[in-house]
Order: structure tokens, then sequence, then C-alpha cells
């Protein structure tokens, strides 16, 4: 891909695979922890279309377990996209279509004998905006372990969730009422607690805070932080500020315009976080990172 | 003491309408009042013409009498409203699970992309407007001497059983095109979070957009059925008369409240005029009582997103 794009600023660094060739800047944990963590995802040359037009394609990396990745990007860059296809929600457009190849931990997602609600068991999702069901706080938890039939004393298990969403001490007088009379920041923690209650390994994040206020942000941003102990996490994310915050790793997707005003979406650059926002391998990912377009 | 001159505070800054604009918006207001008025006009002077004349009538025996060719003023009308009652659970028992089940395969199944859907689609909506007394023909030719006489109900004679599938079938396509409506108004985040917890396509059309949808559909169920009971030329085709002197039953012959109307209305005596007016009442309370319930539902149970 380097060779296709206009070299616009003199190249200062050598476009080099991530790990080799460091600058000094990037935390050496960060590093050397990528390389010896078990990877979850393994994408190889991935392209998603709808109705026969790519959306994003080109897209190989490793996501590594209890890391969260951010993808960031400019609009219709194909990040959400590809997050969907990662616990493929993408089936439920009739239209779509994945080539190439997903790998959860060593299990192909899109083998012929994968049932896409058995992947959605172990890979939650969270939204961009808040969608609660329309039932009390403890309905909204209880209901993924119900249909999933899992075993337990259910007031333990919503418990248990909404501790995990840091929610239990604010709502633990009022899980009988109905959860739309919650904040929005309430509303999406409790979709966070919800995810956690099935037992997910991965929760797929998309744009969790574009609806929500700084404080609300902030708190979700924590309870990220607090997650990845036990969970790997892929969030989208258009707030540069946030990618830089909570992630370890981070995806730049950018848009191709090809002929005739098609656009396609294209991994550019991945690499740990401190590297992507300070040293980045591409020029163009510098000119996103530092507000230059996007 | 004023030190701004008078002339600069009386100074016009805004122009005036002109008189011409002021009477045209004058006279499109007075128009659409106008309209309004008919609407209710008319409404209201048929409404009152029948309360008065059918009001007096409104007794506990005028409820439970049987009716009378020979006597008006010891007629009822018991047989016709047990009979529309009767039409009304089974009619709804008929058309909710047919047209519910119907509206969940439209709406969340069917690829509107593949040519049958759409077809299916537009021909449902044809089937709305289809006259009823069209469906009349098709209850007396396919029901009535169809499988309601296979299954040897009514031996080719008309039943109260065959006057509902008829009915049923005459609103199903309303009951369809309301259903989806409301399943519609789900927003598909919904279905998002569901799937996404891993519940499956069954769960969370079963526990989640379906009772999101209830308000909904529960309210187009009893404006369709409210129709369908009020509904004569389906009935009278398929064989219910005006004069009953028995208690309907589900595979008997049966009467009901507009075919009671109609056959006191065709009576020459002016008596028996009157008595149809009663019988209007009686039916126009039971739409009303219906609808109220729609209304009541609507505004307890809708949810708003």
């Amino acid at each position: 891909m380097d060779s296709t794009k206009p070299q616009s600023p003199p190249q200062t660094r050598p476009g080099v695979s991530a790990n080799a060739g460091l600058p000094s800047i990037v935390p050496k944990a960060a590093a050397s922890d990528a390389t010896a963590r078990e990877a979850v995802f393994t994408l190889r040359d991935v392209q998603v279309a709808y109705g026969g037009v790519p959306a994003v394609e080109n897209v190989t990396f490793e996501l590594s377990k209890n890391h969260i990745t951010a993808f960031i990007g400019p609009s219709g860059c194909g990040k959400s996209t590809l997050l969907r296809c990662l616990n493929r929600m993408n089936d439920l457009i009739p239209s779509a279509s994945v080539s190439g190849s997903v790998c959860f931990y060593d299990q192909d997602l899109y083998a012929p004998d994968i049932d896409p609600v058995q992947v959605r068991k172990r890979i939650g999702m969270v939204f961009q905006k808040p969608n609660p069901f329309p039932k009390s706080i403890y309905e909204n938890i209880a209901f993924g372990p119900r249909v999933l039939g899992m075993k337990g004393d259910m007031d333990e298990i919503v418990e248990t969730a909404l501790r995990k969403g840091a929610l239990w001490d604010e709502v633990k007088d009022r899980l009988k009422t109905n959860a739309f009379g919650m904040s929005g920041g309430q509303q999406q923690r409790l979709c966070i607690a919800r995810t956690m209650a099935v037992e997910p390994d991965v929760i797929l994040m998309d744009e969790p805070c574009s609806a929500l206020d700084p404080i609300s942000t902030g708190a979700i941003e924590e309870l990220m932080l607090e997650l990845k102990k036990n969970y790997s996490i892929v969030i989208v994310t258009h707030n540069m500020q946030q990618a830089a915050r909570v992630s370890d790793m981070t995806a730049f997707y950018n848009v191709d315009k090809l002929e005739a005003g098609k656009r396609v979406g294209k991994l550019v650059e991945f690499a740990p976080t401190a590297k992507i926002f300070t040293a980045p391998d591409d020029p163009r990912t510098e000119e996103y990172v530092t507000g230059k377009f996007g | 003491m004023s030190v701004i001159p008078e002339s600069a505070l009386t100074r016009r800054v805004v122009e005036q309408a002109s008189s011409g604009q002021r009477t045209r918006d004058l006279l499109f207001r007075a128009g659409l009042l106008l309209c309004l008025f008919i609407t209710v006009l008319f409404l209201g002077v048929l409404v009152i013409d029948v309360a008065i004349d059918g009001v007096p009538l409104l007794t506990p025996e005028f409820i439970t009498n049987f009716p009378s060719r020979l006597d008006a003023s010891r007629s009822g009308v018991r047989p016709a409203l047990i009979g529309t009652l009767y039409l009304g659970v089974l009619c709804a028992a008929f058309i909710v699970p047919i047209g519910v089940a119907a509206a969940v395969y439209l709406e969340e199944y069917a690829d509107a992309n593949r040519w049958w859907n759409r077809v299916i689609e537009v021909n449902i909506q044809n089937l709305a407007s289809v006259p009823s007394v069209v469906y009349g023909i098709l209850g007396l030719a396919f029901i009535v001497r169809g499988p309601v006489d296979i299954w040897g109900l009514g031996q080719g004679s008309p039943t109260l059983l065959a006057g509902a599938l008829t009915l049923g079938l005459l609103v199903l396509p309303v009951v369809i095109i309301v259903s989806r409506e409301a399943l519609r108004a789900v927003p598909p985040s919904i279905r998002e979070a569901s799937l996404a917890l891993g519940a499956t396509k069954w769960q969370t059309i079963w526990k989640q957009v379906l009772p999101g949808a209830l308000a909904g559909i529960a309210t187009g169920v009893i404006l369709a059925l409210s129709r369908a009971i009020g509904e004569t030329a389906p009935l009278i085709l398929v064989g219910a008369t005006a004069f009953r002197l028995s208690d309907p039953t589900v595979d008997g012959p049966f009467s009901a409240l507009p075919i009671a109307i109609f056959g006191a209305a065709g009576e020459p005596r002016e008596e028996f005029q009157i008595l149809a007016a009663g019988t209007i009442c009686v039916l126009l309370l039971v739409l009303l009582l219906m609808n109220s319930v729609a209304i009541y539902l609507r505004n307890r149970f809708e949810q708003k997103w």
C-alpha cells in the first residue's frame, strides 16, 4: 500500500513492519507484549462487500488477548463494517459478503459449519446508541443468560454483571424499574453489563461513547480499562483522544477514492497505539492523527 | 420629558401586510373549517337521528328478548347480539395467529428483493380493498359449501363458524398490514441487541420484537374486528338471518346485529324502522366499546422508543 500513495510530506521514517526499528518513545512493554500474547482474532486479507461492491479490503492483522484495540479512521473507511464481521453481525444484511479469513483463536468464523448465533455468544457487542430493551434493569441483564440457558442463581448473575458494568451501586435499589428511565451513560453501561452477563471472550464496541457526555465517557473508558483484565476489547471510535487513552493497539483505516466516485476502505497501519500517535510509519496516519484531515 | 423626537418612535420598519393577503389567509382558514364542519355535521345528524329513535328502546328487555316479526314492541336483539359476540371472538381466534404470523414472516424473514415477496406484498394491499360482498361469495362457495361442509358441521347450510371465517378472511389483510407496521416500529437496534447476546432469531422475535409490537398489533386487531362485526354483505351471503328465534351455536344457523338492522329496516311498518334504530344503537355501543379498548391499549402499552 505504500507504493500507491503520493509522498506528500518528506518521509522521515522508513515504512517498515510494526515491531521492527521502533522509535524509543514506544513503551517496550507494549511492543514485547504484543508478540507474547495469544491472538484472539487473526485476519488475513479480509474484504467485506455489499452487493458485490467492496466496502473495506486488504485487512490483515492479529488482535491480542486482553488488549484493547482501537479502530480509527475517517467516515466511510469501513471500520464499523469490519467490526461487525468479527461477530457475524454483517450476516443480518443479506447483500453483505466476507472473503479472506477471519479466525477466532484457531477457528475460521466463516467456515460453513459455524453457526453465527454460537459466534455471538462468545463475542459480544455494544452499539453506538445505547439500546436497552424496554424492560426493567433486571430483565435487561437476565435476558441473555435466560436465552442461553445459563445455570445458576439469576439474582447473582444480574448482580455480578451490574458490578462488572460499574452500575450496581447506582441501580441496586431500582432493579425493577424500566431501563428507559436511566441516563444515556447509565444505559450504555447497562448495555455493557448486559454483554458481560453472557460471559463472552471478546467485546466489540461500535463508537460506544459517541452519544454520551464527557463524564459518562470517562466512566466507560475507566470501565474498559478494568474489563481488559478479563476480556479482549475492540473499539471503533471517532475520538482520537479516546483511542490514545484506552487502547493498546490501534488500526488506522483510510478511504481510497477510486475512479467513478467509488470508495473503498483500507487498513493503512496497525501498530501499538503509542506508535500510531507519535511516530506512525505512514504519512496518512500522521496527517489523520494530527488532525490534517478526517 | 422625551429627548427622542416623536418621529423616531413611530417610524415604520416592518411593512404592514396588504389587506389582500390577509383576506386570502382568512378565506383559506374558513374553507378548512367548512370542510371539517360538513364532516362532523353529517356524522352528528346521523347519530342524533338514530339516537332519538333508538335510545328509548334500550331497555334490558330489548337486549334479552328474541326478535319478533309480529310485534315490534316485544322484539329484542338477543340472538343477534350473541351472534355478533361469537363472531367477534371466533374471528379474533382465526385472524390473530394467522395475521400476526404472516406479518412476522413478511417483516422479519422475507427478502424484499425477491419478486415473489413483492408480489405477495402488493396483493395483500389489494386484498384489503376488495369489496366485502366478494368475500361473501368466497365464503359461500369455499367455506359454507367447502371445509365446513366437508367436516360435516353444517351439512352445507349456513353456520356461525362459516360466517366468522368469512369475516376473518375479509379483515385478515388489514390485520397483516397493521401488524407489519407495529413490527416495523420496533427499532432494528433492539433486534441487534438481542442477536448480539447470542439469542436466536426465533428468541429475538418472540421475546423482544413481538412484545415491543404488542400494543400496536392489539390496537390494529381490535379495529379490524370492529370493521368485521359491522359488516353486513358477507353475512347475508353466507346465510345469516334476521329474525332468529333461538340462540346461535358455532355449528348452527345464526344472526348478527348488522343483519338484524338490515332485516328490521326491510320491514315496511314504521315500528320496525324504530326497531332498526334501536339495534343500530346497540351495534354502535359495541363498536364504541371496542374502539375505547383499542385507544386504552394504545395509550397504556404503546412503547415509546
